[in-house]
């Protein structure tokens, strides 16, 4: 199993510099720096000065991969490939066009992402496996029916939608919260019960159906049968028997998120004011900050490999058929 | 007038022709017309075919461009504006042409906001057409029915052609890796994972920003705005493609690994069956049906994508009219008060008819089609 | 004889079809009575009802159920539970999907002891009770890490736990080996007398049924058509449908007629080798073999058949789909009229297979089904002459695989493989998915196209009983080598191997006489770890010492009798 973990990590190793390969083509092959520099100065009315400073601020007026001009290892490392590229392995990732550090932005911000999407996801993954298992205890009949009419309704609205509405209803209409804002410390639970509710109801309709889906199709199996045979009663047979097994690939499912938590919820946070990395990806594409950018696809990218490393983790702690072998 | 066929008419026409082709070979078929008819003996599902027919017929009417002729100039060549009107925009000239000053209730008779009288006194001044806007006025006193009728075209366009453009990519590759297997499953295997890793929403950020960049570099590609905008969307089609082939092309493989070791696959190959002509006879028809529920699964979820993305800026050309652009515009207008709603209560309606519509008829064709789901 | 269990008028309709109609039987304490019958007959459905525990789709439409004086349609659900596992236990067919696989064995148990306010810990003490080794380890074990044979004696062991005056035993041995199935029967009669318990035994296979019950009852198309005792019954059935599978037993089949002329080596197979590596660790490096195929020679002589015998993972099939080169071979040589396999063409070997649901492409006409081989080939060939050389009608060819039974897709699939002409056909296990009807008519279907196209056959299957009405020469596998071989007589009637004397031992007679003398015990090791020495030593019952050591080399004991056995060194 060490073995196995081992490997997975390994594995890891090259799907992070591809897309750390995907990235910078997107970046510096697609368009030359050039390119960006008028885009971002204007494209008609700028002068080959302004270009070069801009370029110049950013680092980004070394050649792509070899320096000719440079001295021994400077030839490789004084170019935007080993400065842009190659130093985000070490979480290097540079400065932003307003002049911040954006490692040290993402940490701080890292914070309140996390504080809405933990409650989020946990939140979430009770209330759809709590409304999935109350479907399936009332399976084929009108309580079902309802509920799954219900999901595909819920999953039909766009989540702008929700929040457009939940801000409009809660905060303008029965002014119970502020309608955004963010802060530290305990007082920020007034500012975040709003876009939790939101974050949940949100994702009721397609997980809930989904869950569904699964329990049913364990409900078909034998093992479900002999269970029955044996005289337990339904309630037994769910919780037990297909709870069990059902969670296997619920749990599975939803591990590869946890890591990109961290990311937080673009629409939310840049909705609700949060100052987490979601706001921050958002306020980058506006800006057209492609540092930013980059860097978030990294850490993006970074954070869903380890989610699938904990997946690979999680599914030998969980099934018995893989823990044994 | 002059016929303009942008490149996402002629890919929505192409995709209209392999849909009717792809009738007339099921009618041929008897598992097919089973299935089908599974299909249409759900009240629900006639229903919501019923509602998406008319959203094609209205993105398809919206789908035959044309530039008007300008007045004569006797013993000139006849001129053509640089405007490119639908045949819809054609239909729809009186919710076109009859715009307001600004906002407008809808329904109302007088503008929203109160503006300084000739008479003096400041009063809400009555408007050009009162009473004819449905759904009101936007800021620039577009009509918002107008708006919504023009966003279907835009949500069709990159709820299918994402999955046309996707669709070879992810067949080959899926059925190549599972029945090949080998290295060229470990490369396939290797690219889809390296894609899926990197977050959807960020590739797309990162992938549209680049597009935006060359697009505006290259101001002279483009004949017309409308051309510009156009290659903008079948763009963001591309990128929507590249970042959604993945689940599909795991799926497909998966499935041709267990099809690869089915005995009549055997039988083929005891037979001296080369290796292309069984993936050609032998897989790929046994997973069409896969295809086919992916393509109607994944349509509503691109609409609803389409709405965010636009939303947050990564998404169609801001000239484009879709539900995007629309809740993004009407967004800012809610902190008003009285409140403008209406911009964005009839995009809701349209689109949740639209998404509500394409998740049921995808229910009935999944529940139809797989195997498993009966 | 008061009867414990008392079903009158039983009627289940699924959708608007009646599936069991009017079915009525009653069986008393410590009885066994076996309902009998072929695929879809609706046996399975009666057993599900007197549970209650019927599938959504199907309702039960009338009739009364007395279990020991209470009527069990008129239970409310929760007096229903309580019987269920209590009163009346139930054991299915598929062990391996019948365990929940994410709890241990003991835990299953305990479950059905805790309802019945048991004692904890009595499960390891009902694991011994039907013979599973080391009880206490197996408790704590996962269904995954038993045997199919274990997994079944756990689902006994979980029946018992109630303390259950009836069983009711839906085709329990049907997907286990013959020699596992002879453990298992003995295994339910010996607990049945200690118990008191009555047994109803829902099965397709006259053999288990001539051994296991007292009376039996004859099921055709939902409705019970004979009840009588089993003496009675099989020295004479009285309905018309209980003749004709009577017909259908491969024991009442008339033998294949010997082939004139002497016997002309044709399929040679020389030192078969099929090793697949297990690799293991954080390089994947190779730490040993299984030996699916370890060595196996054979020869086929024209226009006679060879079966090839052995129990389920013994390597048969493997073996016949590395002589068609469908998996490469590690080692070893095949030729066909002294070439070499591999320079032929694919059209004088093919192959029929077991599943008659999978080996036809669902998307295909039949047509197209069969043209495909003489595509591949170049050759041209009228389809509606071959279907109607395998009894199917020339205007089929335009329709889906779908429309038909299982036994006229076998037909198919065999037209297919007639369609380049081949000179030897591979049958892996065709007949095994079929009922007992369909499989003598696909069987006589066999022999008549061997008379008349002079077709060399290489038979693999499971069933021992059907070798001896259609094969000459008789070659017994197990694991992955070829224990005995010789003619149908040699092996069949003088076998000298243990092992096939213990394979001919356990199936199941309609005589009711076998499996009680030479019961096999255990499992068939792993081909990745055989035993030392002779691979059977460990369950042979006259096993030496010298079997520990080393592996028996040939013994040739006439012409075409060989073994491998230090019995006989």
């Amino acid at each position: 199993m060490l073995a196995y973990i081992v490997r997975r990590l390994l594995y890891a190793i090259p799907i992070l510099i591809g897309v750390n390969l995907i990235t910078f083509a997107l970046f510096f092959v697609v368009n030359s720096p050039d390119d960006m520099a008028r885009m971002q100065l204007g494209v008609k009315r700028v002068t080959p000065e302004a270009i070069e400073k801009w370029k110049v601020e950013r680092g980004y007026d070394l050649p792509l991969f070899w320096n000719g001009a440079a001295a021994g290892l400077g030839k490789a490392t004084q170019t935007i490939f080993y400065g842009k590229s190659v130093r985000m392995f070490a979480f290097d990732f540079g400065r932003a066009d307003d002049g911040r550090d954006i490692g040290r932005e993402i940490v701080t911000r890292m914070g309140p992402s996390l504080a809405v999407a933990v409650p989020v996801f946990v939140l979430g993954l009770f209330a759809t496996v709590s409304f999935a298992l109350l479907l399936v205890y009332f399976r084929a009949s009108y309580l079902d029916t309802a509920g799954v009419v219900l999901c595909v309704a819920m999953m039909s609205i766009s989540g702008l939608f929700y929040i457009i509405g939940g801000q409009w209803l809660v905060s303008k209409v029965w002014h119970l919260v502020p309608i955004s804002g963010y802060a530290e410390g305990l007082t920020s639970a007034r500012f975040l019960i709003l876009p939790v509710i939101i974050g949940v109801v949100g994702g009721i309709g397609s997980s809930t159906r989904w869950y569904r889906t699964i329990f049913l199709e364990e409900i078909g199996k034998d093992y479900v049968r002999t269970a029955r045979a044996k005289g337990l009663s339904e309630r037994l047979v769910l919780f037990r028997h297909v709870l069990k097994n059902a969670m296997i690939p619920i749990l599975t499912g939803v591990v590869v998120v946890i890591p990109t938590l961290f990311m937080g919820s673009l629409l939310i946070e840049s909705f609700f004011g949060i100052p987490g990395l979601g706001s921050y990806t958002i306020d980058a594409i506006n800006a057209q900050d492609f540092a930013v950018v980059r860097s978030m696809v990294f850490i993006g990218s970074l954070l869903y490999i380890v989610g699938l490393l904990l997946t690979d983790i999680s599914y030998t702690l969980v099934d018995p058929r893989i823990r044994f072998q | 007038m002059m016929p303009v066929i942008l490149w996402s008419d002629a890919l929505f026409f192409l995709l209209i022709a392999v849909t009717l082709g792809g009738a007339g070979w099921a009618r041929r078929h008897e598992h097919l017309r089973a299935s089908w008819a599974m299909v249409w003996a759900s009240r629900r599902a006639r229903a919501a075919a019923a509602v998406l027919a008319v959203f094609f017929a209205i993105g398809f009417v919206d789908s035959l461009h044309y530039r008007p002729q300008l007045p004569v100039e006797a013993g000139k060549p006849p001129a053509y504006s640089v405007e490119v009107l639908s045949a819809l925009d054609a239909l729809l000239t009186p919710l076109r042409t009859h715009t307001e000053k600004t906002y407008s209730a809808p329904l109302a008779t007088h503008s929203f906001a109160k503006e300084t009288q000739e008479a003096g006194g400041r009063d809400f001044p009555p408007l050009k057409y009162p009473g004819t806007h449905l759904f009101g006025t936007d800021k620039v006193g577009q009509d918002v029915l107008y708006l919504t009728l023009k966003s279907i075209r835009t949500g069709l366009l990159i709820g299918t052609l994402t999955t046309l453009i996707m669709l070879p990519a992810a067949v080959l590759l899926g059925i190549v890796a599972g029945y090949v297997g080998g290295w060229v499953d470990d490369v396939i295997q290797y690219l889809y994972t390296t894609l899926n890793s990197i977050p959807g929403v960020l590739l797309i950020a990162a992938a549209v920003l680049m597009m935006q960049v060359v697009i505006d570099t290259h101001p002279d590609w483009f004949a017309t705005a409308a051309e510009r905008a156009d290659a903008r969307l079948l763009a963001l089609c591309a990128i929507l493609g590249i970042t959604s082939w993945t689940g599909l092309c795991r799926l497909l493989r998966g499935e041709t690994l267990k099809l690869r070791e089915m005995e009549y696959v055997q039988a083929a190959r005891a037979f001296g069956v080369g290796p292309l002509a069984i993936m050609l006879r032998h897989i790929l028809p046994n997973l069409m049906h896969i295809v086919l529920i992916a393509l109607v699964m994944d349509f509503s979820g691109l609409v609803l994508a389409e709405a965010v993305l636009s939303y947050v800026g990564i998404g169609v050309d801001p000239n484009t009219i879709s539900f995007g652009t629309m809740i993004n515009a009407a967004r800012l207008e809610l902190a008003r008060e009285p409140m403008v709603w209406w911009s964005l209560a009839a995009a809701f309606v349209f689109m949740f008819a639209l998404v509500l519509a394409a998740n049921l008829f995808a229910d009935a064709v999944r529940d139809a089609f797989d195997p498993r789901a009966a | 004889m008061s009867a414990l269990l008392d079903v009158r008028d039983l009627s289940v309709a699924i959708g608007g079809r009646r599936v069991v109609e009017g079915v009525s039987f009653g069986l008393a304490a410590g009885e066994t009575f076996a309902l009998l019958g072929e695929s879809g007959c609706g046996k399975s459905l009666t057993a599900l009802a007197l549970m209650r525990l019927l599938p959504p789709v199907a309702r039960i439409e009338r009739g009364n159920v007395e279990f020991d004086g209470r009527e069990l349609f008129a239970l409310p659900e929760s007096k229903m539970r309580s019987l269920r596992g209590g009163g009346m236990a139930m054991i299915f067919q598929e062990p391996a999907t019948s365990l929940n696989p994410v709890m241990t064995i003991g835990e299953q148990i305990d479950e059905v002891i805790r309802l019945r306010d048991g004692k904890e810990g009595r499960a390891v003490e009902l694991l011994e009770a039907v013979g599973i080794p080391d009880a206490e380890r197996r408790a704590g074990e996962f269904p995954f890490q038993l045997s199919g044979g274990m997994k079944q004696r756990a689902m006994i062991a979980m029946a018992l736990a109630g303390e259950p005056r009836l069983l009711i035993a839906d085709e329990p041995t049907t997907a286990l080996d013959v020699t596992i199935q002879a453990q298992v029967l003995d295994l339910l009669k010996d607990l049945q007398r200690r118990r008191g318990m009555a047994l109803l035994l829902i099965t397709h296979d006259l053999g288990v049924a001539a051994r296991m019950a007292d009376r039996v009852g004859v099921m055709h198309a939902g409705q019970l058509v004979e009840v009588s005792d089993t003496k009675q019954f099989f020295r004479g059935p009285a309905h018309p449908y209980s003749r004709r599978l009577f017909a259908s037993l491969p024991e009442n089949l008339a033998k294949p007629p010997e082939v004139g002329g002497e016997a002309k080596e044709f399929l040679a197979v020389q030192d078969l080798t099929v090793h697949f590596p297990i690799r293991r660790g954080l390089l994947r490096r190779t730490v040993g073999q299984v030996r699916a195929v370890d060595g196996v020679s054979l020869k086929v002589s024209r226009g006679r058949t060879l079966a090839i015998v052995g129990e389920s993972g013994c390597g048969k099939t493997t073996a016949g789909k590395a002589i068609l080169q469908l998996i490469t071979p590690t080692a070893g040589r095949v030729s066909l009229d002294g070439r070499d396999l591999d320079e032929l063409a694919p059209r004088d070997v093919q192959m029929v297979f077991q599943d008659p649901f999978g080996s036809l492409n669902p998307r295909l006409r039949i047509g197209q089904i069969i043209a495909e081989g003489m595509t591949a080939q170049g050759i041209e060939g009228d389809i509606g002459a071959l279907l109607e050389q395998v009894g199917l009608d020339a205007d089929m060819a335009s329709r889906y695989p779908h429309e038909f039974s299982g036994g006229q897709r076998q037909r198919i699939a065999i037209a297919r493989a007639l369609a380049v002409d081949p000179r030897l056909l591979i049958c892996d296990e065709p007949t095994s998915a079929l009922d007992v009807s369909v499989q003598a008519q696909i069987i006589a279907l066999l022999r008549d196209l061997q008379a008349r196209r002079g077709l060399a056959y290489l038979f693999i299957t499971h069933n021992i009983s059907v070798v001896d009405y259609l094969a000459h020469d008789v070659a017994v596998m197990y694991l992955g080598r070829i224990v005995e071989q010789g003619n149908v007589d040699e092996v069949l009637r003088g076998a000298k191997h243990p092992y096939t004397q213990a394979l001919l031992a356990a199936v199941p007679r309609i005589d009711g006489t076998s499996g009680e003398c030479l019961l096999v015990p255990g499992d068939p090791p792993s081909p990745a770890r055989p035993p030392s020495g002779c691979h059977f030593h460990p369950r042979c019952p006259r096993v030496m010492d010298r079997c520990r050591a080393g592996y028996p080399g040939a013994v040739t004991l006439s012409a075409t009798h060989r073994l491998h056995c230090h019995l006989y060194t």
